[in-house]
Formats: C-alpha cells, sequence, structure tokens
C-alpha cells in the first residue's frame, strides 16, 4: 500500500480500520465456511448411501431409486428448453437488432423483470390452474415443463441478449457491405458468434430446472415411475428428493440424492464458467 | 430478390410475436391467479382475509384469516434480512477491495455455487443440521422463526453478496486514490467514500434478497415448523404463506382451495411492490 511504516504500529494508529479489517475478514471467513460444510456434510453423510439399486430402473420403496427421477430431470430439461429457446433467443434477436426504444420495448423489459422476481411457488399455483385445470392436461411433464419454461425465459432472454450486444458491430457491417439480407446477417453471422454466451444461459436454465421443486409439486405431480408419454405424472430429482425428506422414511437415501443433486449443480457451475471464460477471452 | 424482402419482412413480425411472450405470460398468471381468487376472496371479504388471525380451514364454520402467515413471512424475511446482508455486505466489500487475486479465483466460484444449490438441498441441510442445533443450544423443537431466519439468511448471501460487489466495484478508482492521497487508511477509503457512492446497487441487493427470501418455500417448509398461528417469539414455530401453499394445496377443494390462491396473489402482491422499488432505484442509478 501506500504506507510504509510496519502494520502492527500503523494499526495502533487507527484502530477503528483494524476493528473494520478483522470484521471484513471474519464474514469471508464465516461465508465461506457455511459453504464448504454444507457441502461437505451432504457428501459426508451422502456417499456411503450409494449402491447399485440405488440406480435400479425400477422404483420401489425398499430400493428408492433416483434413476427414474434423473430421467424425468432429462425429460423435463428437454422439453422446457425447445418452449423458451426459440421465444427467448427471438426476444433477444428483436430487441436488439430491430426494436427502438418505444413503450413496447419498455413493456417487454418491465414484464421480463416481473417474471425473474414471482417466487417458484406461485409459478406452480398458475401452472396448476392454467396447464393442469384449465387446459384439463392433469398432472403432466408438459404442464411442468411449460411452467419451468415460462420461468427460464428471462434468463435465456437476458443472457441471448447479452451475447447478441457483445457481437462487434463491424460484423454485420461487413455482411451487409458482401450484400447480406438482413436476415441472413442474423442467422449466418450474428447467432454463431454469439452462440457460447446463449449456451452459458442455456446452462444456467438448466440449473433452474434440475433445483426447482415448489412449482413442480402440483403440475408433474410425484409419481416416481419413469414417464412413457407427456402426459403422465412425474417427479425430478428435487422433487423426489422432498418427497424422501417429508416421508422421513429414508434419510439415508436423502442425503444420498442431495449428493447427486449438488453433484449436479457443481459440474453445472463448472461448464457455465468454463464457457464464460472461453467468450471472455475471445 | 424481391422473395429476400418478404422473408425479411415476415421473419421481423415473427421476432416481434416472440418478443411478446414476456407481456403475455405475465398477464396471463395475473388473470389466472386474479380470477380464481375473486369468488374466495368474494367470499371471505379481502379485510377480513387479510386481517384474520385464525386461520383453521377444515373447523365448521371454517376460518380463513391470512394474518399469521402474512406475519410469518414478514419475520422470517426480516430474520434472515438481519443474518444476511451485514454478513454478505462485508463479504462483498472484502471481494471487491480485499480480496487477494489467487483468494478470488477460488471464492467467486464458491459463491455462484451457494446460488446453484437447490432449495431442497438447503432446506434438508437444514432439517438434519440447523433444526438439531437450534433445539439442543436453545430448547423448544427447534422448528422455528430463528432457524428459518439463519437457514434463509445463508441463501440470499450470492444475492447480496454478487450485487453489492458489483455495485462497490463500479464506483470510479479516483474516489479511493483521492481519500488515500489525502491520508485515508484503506479501510476508512472503502467504508466512507465508496460504500456511499455504492449505496443504491446495495439496497438493490438488499430487495432482491428480501424477494427471494419471502418467495422461498421448499427450505422454509421444511424448518419453520409450519403452526398457522400468530407467533410470540421466535423460537415459536412460524408457517409462511409459501408454506401454507404447499401444505394445502394437495387435499383442499372448494373455499379452501381459493383462500390458498388468494393467499398466492397477496405473495405476488407483495413481490410486485418489491420489483417496482427496485426498479426505482435502478433508474436513479441511471440519471
Amino acid at each position: 500500500m501506500f504506507h510504509s511504516k510496519p502494520k502492527s504500529t500503523f494499526y495502533k494508529a487507527h484502530p477503528l480500520s483494524l476493528l473494520i479489517k478483522i470484521l471484513v475478514w471474519a464474514s469471508v471467513c464465516i461465508t465461506a465456511f457455511v459453504l464448504l460444510f454444507i457441502i461437505a456434510y451432504i457428501f459426508i453423510k451422502g456417499v456411503p448411501h450409494f449402491s447399485l439399486d440405488f440406480f435400479s430402473l425400477k422404483y420401489n420403496s425398499n430400493n428408492v431409486s433416483v434413476l427414474p427421477s434423473i430421467i424425468t430431470t432429462i425429460y423435463m430439461i428437454l422439453i422446457s428448453l425447445l418452449t423458451a429457446l426459440p421465444f427467448g433467443i427471438g426476444c433477444a434477436i428483436y430487441l436488439t437488432e430491430y426494436a427502438k426504444e418505444s413503450r413496447f420495448v419498455r413493456y417487454i423489459r418491465v414484464t421480463t423483470e416481473t417474471l425473474s422476481g414471482i417466487p417458484s411457488i406461485v409459478y406452480g399455483l398458475f401452472g396448476m390452474l392454467f396447464f393442469v385445470t384449465y387446459l384439463k392436461w392433469g398432472f403432466s411433464i408438459l404442464a411442468g415443463s411449460l411452467t419451468l419454461a415460462i420461468m427460464i425465459l428471462p434468463l435465456i432472454i437476458r443472457s441471448a441478449e447479452e451475447a447478441i450486444i457483445a457481437v462487434d458491430n463491424t460484423y454485420r457491417e461487413a455482411s451487409y457491405g458482401l450484400g447480406a439480407s438482413k436476415l441472413r446477417t442474423i442467422f449466418r453471422i450474428v447467432l454463431p458468434a454469439a452462440i457460447s454466451g446463449i449456451f452459458a444461459g442455456v446452462i444456467l436454465a438448466i440449473g433452474r430446472i434440475v433445483g426447482e421443486s415448489a412449482a413442480l409439486i402440483y403440475t408433474a405431480g410425484t409419481v416416481a415411475k419413469i414417464p412413457i408419454s407427456g402426459f403422465d405424472s412425474a417427479r425430478t430429482l428435487s422433487v423426489h428428493m422432498y418427497a424422501l425428506s417429508s416421508e422421513g422414511l429414508n434419510t439415508d437415501k436423502a442425503y444420498a440424492t442431495a449428493v447427486v443433486l449438488v453433484a449436479l449443480v457443481i459440474l453445472i457451475n463448472f461448464l457455465a464458467n468454463t464457457i464464460t471464460k472461453k467468450v471472455g477471452n475471445k | 430478390m424481391k422473395k429476400q424482402k418478404i422473408l425479411d419482412r415476415l421473419m421481423g413480425i415473427v421476432f416481434r410475436i416472440t418478443a411478446t411472450i414476456s407481456i403475455a405470460s405475465v398477464i396471463l398468471i395475473l388473470v389466472f391467479i386474479v380470477i380464481n381468487s375473486i369468488p374466495a376472496l368474494r367470499e371471505i371479504g379481502i379485510f377480513q382475509f387479510i386481517t384474520g388471525k385464525t386461520w383453521a380451514p377444515t373447523d365448521t364454520p371454517a376460518s380463513f384469516g391470512l394474518l399469521p402467515m402474512i406475519l410469518g413471512s414478514i419475520y422470517v424475511t426480516a430474520g434472515a434480512i438481519l443474518i444476511g446482508v451485514p454478513l454478505g455486505l462485508f463479504t462483498a466489500i472484502f471481494m471487491a477491495r480485499f480480496c487477494p487475486p489467487k483468494l478470488y479465483k477460488f471464492l467467486k466460484p464458491l459463491i455462484d455455487l451457494l446460488a446453484g444449490i437447490p432449495s431442497i438441498v438447503y432446506g434438508f441441510f437444514g432439517l438434519v443440521f440447523i433444526v438439531p442445533l437450534v433445539r439442543t443450544v436453545l430448547g423448544g423443537t427447534g422448528n422455528s422463526i430463528l432457524t428459518a431466519s439463519i437457514l434463509l439468511g445463508i441463501m440470499i448471501l450470492p444475492t447480496i453478496i454478487g450485487l453489492s460487489e458489483a455495485a462497490i466495484r463500479a464506483v470510479p478508482q479516483s474516489y479511493y486514490e483521492g481519500a488515500l492521497s489525502l491520508g485515508a487508511t484503506h479501510e476508512r477509503a472503502v467504508f466512507t467514500l465508496l460504500l456511499p457512492a455504492a449505496k443504491s446497487g446495495i439496497f438493490a441487493s438488499v430487495i432482491l434478497g428480501i424477494g427471494r427470501a419471502i418467495g422461498e418455500t421448499m427450505a422454509v417448509v421444511m424448518v419453520a415448523g409450519n403452526q398457522a398461528r400468530v407467533p410470540t417469539g421466535i423460537l415459536n414455530g412460524v408457517r409462511t404463506m409459501t408454506s401454507s401453499i404447499v401444505i394445502e394445496m394437495g387435499y383442499a377443494a372448494d373455499l379452501h382451495r381459493g383462500a390458498l390462491i388468494a393467499s398466492g396473489l397477496v405473495l405476488f402482491v407483495f413481490i410486485l411492490i418489491l420489483n417496482i422499488a427496485f426498479s426505482l432505484l435502478n433508474t436513479r442509478k441511471g440519471a
């Protein structure tokens, strides 16, 4: 720093500064400790309960298999993304390549902001009232996935918009200069250049889907079987874990399921970080 | 060439249509929740619903007073803020101004991870660790306002840290250098200049934290005890609006179901108010 005196006498002259320094370091130590403790606790308690039949194809009350719920989670991710991506990316393209600041654009921004603040249980209520009851789909993967699709929209729109804005304008100008149409420029030049940023958003969205439970209990239901059709009720990994821990009969398996969930989240975060770094370097 | 132009126009319209998705979704959500709340609200009476102190949906006659749950939500959120904001703010200050780069490379992903852990995992951790801890140290059942506050306080940390850190980093470096050149210590410069300058960003992070805490469902259900009565102390069990919906929606019918949806509406209104406060802060920051 800017002072040359030895530290001990320096802080003796500024006791308040020393106190603040201690507080700041103590806070960060507590934060880091709490997080590491939670992860370590889950892993230490959960890993010993892994066994082969924990991953068997059929769920029964003996093996409490997680495999059906893992498959359901994958279905949910696919359907939600397939629904949300076209709308989300289309919206981002409109906002960046077409729109000028107008009232319409302001409404889009305000509502997107609102969507990202709505609690998941309210999404769950809406999904139940609209997809399950009004459209008469019943508790189903489809109802759950579409509810989640609305939930991840703000995330997709924002990351796609940021990625598209980050594309250098010279790319667009060069493309127009070569006589390409606007559409061709968007699909051949802008989107490919923005793809890794969009992908990072997709991965974060997957993280939200994997972790969601409150929005799914009353939309997709809690059946612990591998779903055959989109109108079957099924539980994702998180809902599975809720069922296990609230029943209180299979606490061991709940620990093991928590390990699977946390490991997934670590993997997802790692991927998102790697991609974001790659974008930054480019 | 002409075909190309028509296609361009057409796709422009398609993009414009996809752009309405957020607007359409918010309207749809509002309409469905409001329409399904109205009959129950009319039967119970809005005033009676919000200020009633007893929630006894299975009694005859049933009573639907949401006050215990509204208070429950407010208490656990306030507790979470008391625990999460100081800890998160100091950590954000550390991340922005104290952290050695090597440590930062380790801490930043760790805090991101904290944001990604599913709430059900937090809830489970609260159930198997914090609840017994509170029970042994302070007595009672362990399912209490305090337990829920501690857990929610941890859960809102990444929100507080992330946004506050960005706000502190956004303050021009010249503020800090000016303070140092006038003889201020590093700590003094950070606390008396950078923090006030980053004020609106820090408030925004607190508002988002409140939103996250008040809307949290699964983690609270598992640790708060869920008794639907007005709590009298922090070791009392408590039920929030969100928990109420999750617990009872499975078997509720008719008026009871309507009352639960109306609780969702009240929750939604809370969130809308927070959102408006948030965007007001943001626009002022921009000006």
